[in-house]
């Protein structure tokens, strides 16, 4: 290691209230490489660039920028240091042009006073070609460009400061692969400056391809610190994960039995299902212990189809069968009533409740089916607690804590395990793996294994095809608002298969 | 408040949320980290106050004429009543993330509809008239809150425009029953609710507090509490988690204004006059500066009865304190915001680490220093 760190922190420490976030954690960052910083979700990624860029204060440790220890009391104080941070969703102001993104708040004043307007817009296409992205237009309004290119102008925005240290949170996770392409272009070409990029992503190609080193943390401690040419995937997801990889194998195993019986009466059929404007009428039907796939891209009416069998929108058209009976559900009390399940794509927004407690997020859907009138009783609560906390390893094992304080991953087996406690004999599942880590996502996925062994029927939505088509026992392929073909999966069943007939459709 | 306290946290579990870091702070940081540390500190910074311009302030003595304890405390207690009915319904309002400015009017409307029916009765000076005016007050109320709840909850208005135009149609039609009138009657039954003395302590305080405590054991003994911060909290999420945000909504504002009928019959039956323009006039207010003083945030959620009727106590004991001092009628409101906005800020948190901050010697932690 030739040249002297830009970035050391020694010992860092963070607590929050009942989880220790960090504990003693090293971490060094070198001038002119990439580095990317690994581990489950709840290991401390996020934490230690918030301590990094100032937005939580250390309780102990040192942070020693440029050969300088420095006290970050903010994030001006990061950006005054020379660190810049694009985090996950795009912080931009679509409604405000390109150049204006790129230089808010570093607008070149003309004289005698105001805004020099040209001079603006010629340091911004300055700033966007160092980038290589001299081709954009910097009067136009930033949301007439793709995500992508956002995100790009995002950078570009950050290094406007002239920044020393460059921080990409999870920068690749809505992008496709020519643009992610695109982007490691642009990391590489900083990086030939001699800038310090720190990297944060859960996909290992991309990790493998993009950096230089690799720190991993694991529960909020320094694991180690890696040459990437000198480890390799299995030993990095070992370091990562611990003792849990041997799930993901077994997984796989046990998914070739079949578990359907396509005989007997369905415990759901669905005929002409359909809500206007978000999906076409369709035909469903779910077996008892079968696993159904949702393939499809974003926006395919996936979730508007999922959310029309729970009843969290009411459909306009066609009925539900529920095991041999026509049920009406046009709320998710009635779906709840039935025995359905719903767990949203929106973790936040549509999940948990981020104020009330672990236990009180984990208790809510059995309380909304009691009612009011008859509150659990607190041993209930508790058995229901402790064996969901054990059963999805919900970290830290602290029911009375608020579920915000909780890392994301943990958030999403909260969320599990408050469908999981109303004993449901459906259990519809919106993308439970999103922006997980491999650990939590095993965790969950082996807990779909496990219910539909019980004789539970699964409805699994993902973007990630292969996930879906691991799991499931048959897909149904969703494109444009509608269902367009269904297909068993067998062992000559793969991820291709299945882009096979969503890309088939479309040369029609 | 001992009991209310208690209500709060049926079980303890939440005050033991962090046993390990409570058990290792002193008491000294415990109560600096209280949520009501700073409105009790109030109340009793007032009570100080009044003591130094006439050290018999605090005095409570027996009255043997009226078989009623008197004083200060005593009419400070009295006061209370009407608002610590009215903060604890729209406590409960503005933890679903609404809010009732409409309570105030309510309380006119109440005392309307009593006022006129017992100056109209046949028999105005009986028992069973005194109950038919009480049960038409939180009755006609109870709907009027209903009306709120289905209006924001149905039909998806705004809590804020749709208790406003409430507050405007309720003095309406509080001028409407009354034609007008500030309508007399005389019932001394009616009376005895807001006049009398049980065991010489007032009737109006032993009422008001068993109320209050009532609702309060059946909001948090229930799943009612945790329901109404889970759709304060986020809506849409505790509709998916099957939570029923309709009749949650209307529940909510049919028991806010319920309340602010039975605040009517007391704020009405002290002088047995309904005035029409001033009868429960700007109530609304108080209530809400008494919910936030109390910790509960505007924003929904989270929401504390307790501190509630602490910030109810500190009002009554703040509009006391201001006759008492003859601070000129003319700078009486200055005097009470003042007074607010220094308690507010003095309870911010930026303003509580700050404090911390400054009060901890070699940086260490208060509750080290305290325990060791």
């Amino acid at each position: 290691m030739t040249p002297a760190p830009i970035v050391e922190m020694h010992g860092i420490s963070i607590t929050f209230p009942g989880v220790k976030a960090l504990d003693a954690v090293d971490f060094r960052l070198l001038p002119g490489e990439v580095h990317a910083l690994m581990g489950e979700n709840g290991a401390g990624k996020s934490t230690l660039i918030k301590a990094l860029t100032g937005v939580y204060p250390i309780d102990a440790g040192a942070i020693i920028i440029d050969g300088e220890q420095r006290r970050l009391h903010g994030t001006a104080d990061a950006q005054a240091a020379g660190i810049s941070v694009v985090y996950q969703e795009v912080n931009l102001c679509p409604n405000l042009t390109i150049g204006e993104n790129v230089m808010l708040g570093h607008e070149i004043r003309g004289r005698p006073f105001g805004i020099n307007w040209k001079a603006t817009h010629r340091g911004a296409q300055a700033a966007l070609a160092k980038l290589g992205l001299e081709h954009l237009d910097t009067r136009l309004p930033l949301s007439s460009i793709s995500l992508a290119m956002q995100q790009l102008v995002a950078i570009s925005r950050a290094m406007v400061t002239d920044s020393k240290v460059l921080i990409l949170d999870e920068p690749t996770s809505s992008l496709d692969a020519p643009e992610v392409e695109r982007l490691f272009g642009v990391i590489r070409r900083l990086r030939d400056q001699g800038v310090a990029i720190l990297f944060v992503a859960h996909f290992l190609d991309q990790v493998y391809e993009v950096s230089d080193r690799i720190t991993v943390l694991r529960n909020g401690q320094f694991v180690g610190e890696y040459p990437t040419a000198e480890l390799d995937r299995t030993e990095l997801i070992a370091k990562m994960i611990g003792k849990e990889l041997a799930l993901l194998r077994s997984i796989d195993a046990e998914r070739m039995h079949i578990r359907a019986d396509h005989h007997e009466q369905p415990m759901l059929a669905a005929t002409g299902l359909g809500r206007t404007g978000a999906i076409a009428p369709t035909d469903l039907e779910v077996y008892r212990g079968e696993v159904v796939g949702f393939a499809g891209l974003l926006g395919s009416g996936r979730t508007e189809l999922a959310r029309l069998l729970y009843g969290a929108d009411k459909a306009d058209a066609g009925t539900i069968e529920f095991e041999g009976h026509k049920v009406s559900l046009n709320s998710p009390a009635a779906g709840l009533s039935h025995r359905i399940a719903y767990s949203s794509e929106n973790r936040r927004d549509e999940g948990v409740i981020a104020d009330l407690t672990v236990r009180e997020n984990l208790v809510l859907a059995v309380q909304a089916r009691r009612g009011w009138m008859r509150p659990l009783p607190k041993r209930e609560q508790n058995q229901i607690v402790e064996q969901y906390i054990a059963k999805l390893g919900i970290r830290p094992a602290d029911p009375e804590i608020p579920v915000k304080n909780l890392s994301g991953g943990n958030q999403q087996k909260v969320l599990l395990g408050r469908w999981l406690a109303t004993q449901p004999e459906m259990l519809i599942l919106d993308e439970p793996t999103r922006g997980i880590d491999v650990g939590a996502k095993a965790e969950i996925q082996s807990a779909v294994v496990e219910l539909s062994d019980a004789g539970v029927a699964v409805v699994y939505i993902s973007s990630e095809i292969d996930e879906v088509v691991r799991l499931s026992d048959r897909v149904a392929i969703l494109k444009d608002r509608r269902k367009i073909e269904e297909i068993d999966v067998g062992p000559d069943t793969t991820t291709a298969t299945v882009v096979r007939i969503i890309a088939g459709e479309s040369a029609t | 408040m001992t009991i209310d306290e208690r209500v709060d946290n049926p079980s303890g579990a939440r005050q033991g949320e962090t046993p390990t870091a409570r058990s290792t702070q002193g008491w000294f940081s415990r109560i600096l980290g209280s949520d009501h540390l700073w409105a009790i500190a109030a109340i009793a910074g007032l009570l100080c106050i009044n003591l130094i311009k006439d050290p018999g302030y605090l005095s409570v003595t027996y009255s043997s004429n009226t078989g009623a304890f008197v004083g200060n405390l005593v009419d400070i207690a009295r006061a209370m009543a009407p608002l610590l009915m009215i903060a604890t319904g729209m406590c409960l309002v503005i933890a679903t993330r609404g809010i009732d400015l409409s309570v105030g009017s309510m309380m006119a409307v109440a005392g309307a509809i009593a006022m006129e029916y017992l100056s109209n009765a046949n028999a105005p000076a009986s028992i069973g008239a005194a109950s038919v005016a009480i049960l038409l007050a939180v009755v006609l109320c109870a709907g009027l809150g209903a009306i709120n709840g289905v209006l924001i909850s149905v039909v998806g208005l705004q809590p804020f425009i749709t208790t406003l135009v409430m507050m405007l149609a309720g003095r309406g039609l509080a001028k409407v029953i009354t034609e007008g009138q500030n309508t007399t009657a005389v019932n001394e039954q009616y009376r005895w609710v807001a006049n009398g003395y049980v065991l010489g302590v007032p009737v109006v305080f032993l009422t008001s507090v068993a109320i209050a405590v009532l609702i309060a054991l059946i909001i948090r003994r229930s799943a009612l509490g945790m329901m109404i911060e889970s759709i304060g909290i986020n809506a849409e999420a505790s509709r998916l988690a099957g939570l029923n945000r309709r009749a949650l909504l209307i529940t909510v504002y049919t028991v806010g204004a319920f309340l602010a009928g039975i605040a009517g019959i007391f704020s009405t039956g002290t002088v047995m006059t309904v005035d029409v323009s001033q009868t429960g006039y700007q109530f609304e207010l108080d209530a809400i500066l008494a919910v936030v003083i109390g910790g509960t945030s505007l924003a929904g959620g989270k929401f504390s009865l307790a501190g509630a009727a602490i910030g109810a106590l500190l009002i009554a004991t703040l509009d006391k304190t201001v006759v008492f001092l003859g601070v000129p009628a003319s700078a009486t409101p200055a005097f009470k915001a003042a007074v607010i906005i220094v308690l507010y800020i003095a309870q911010s948190r930026r303003f509580r680490s700050w404090v911390a901050r400054a009060t901890r010697p070699g940086g260490q932690d208060v509750g080290e220093v305290v325990a060791s």
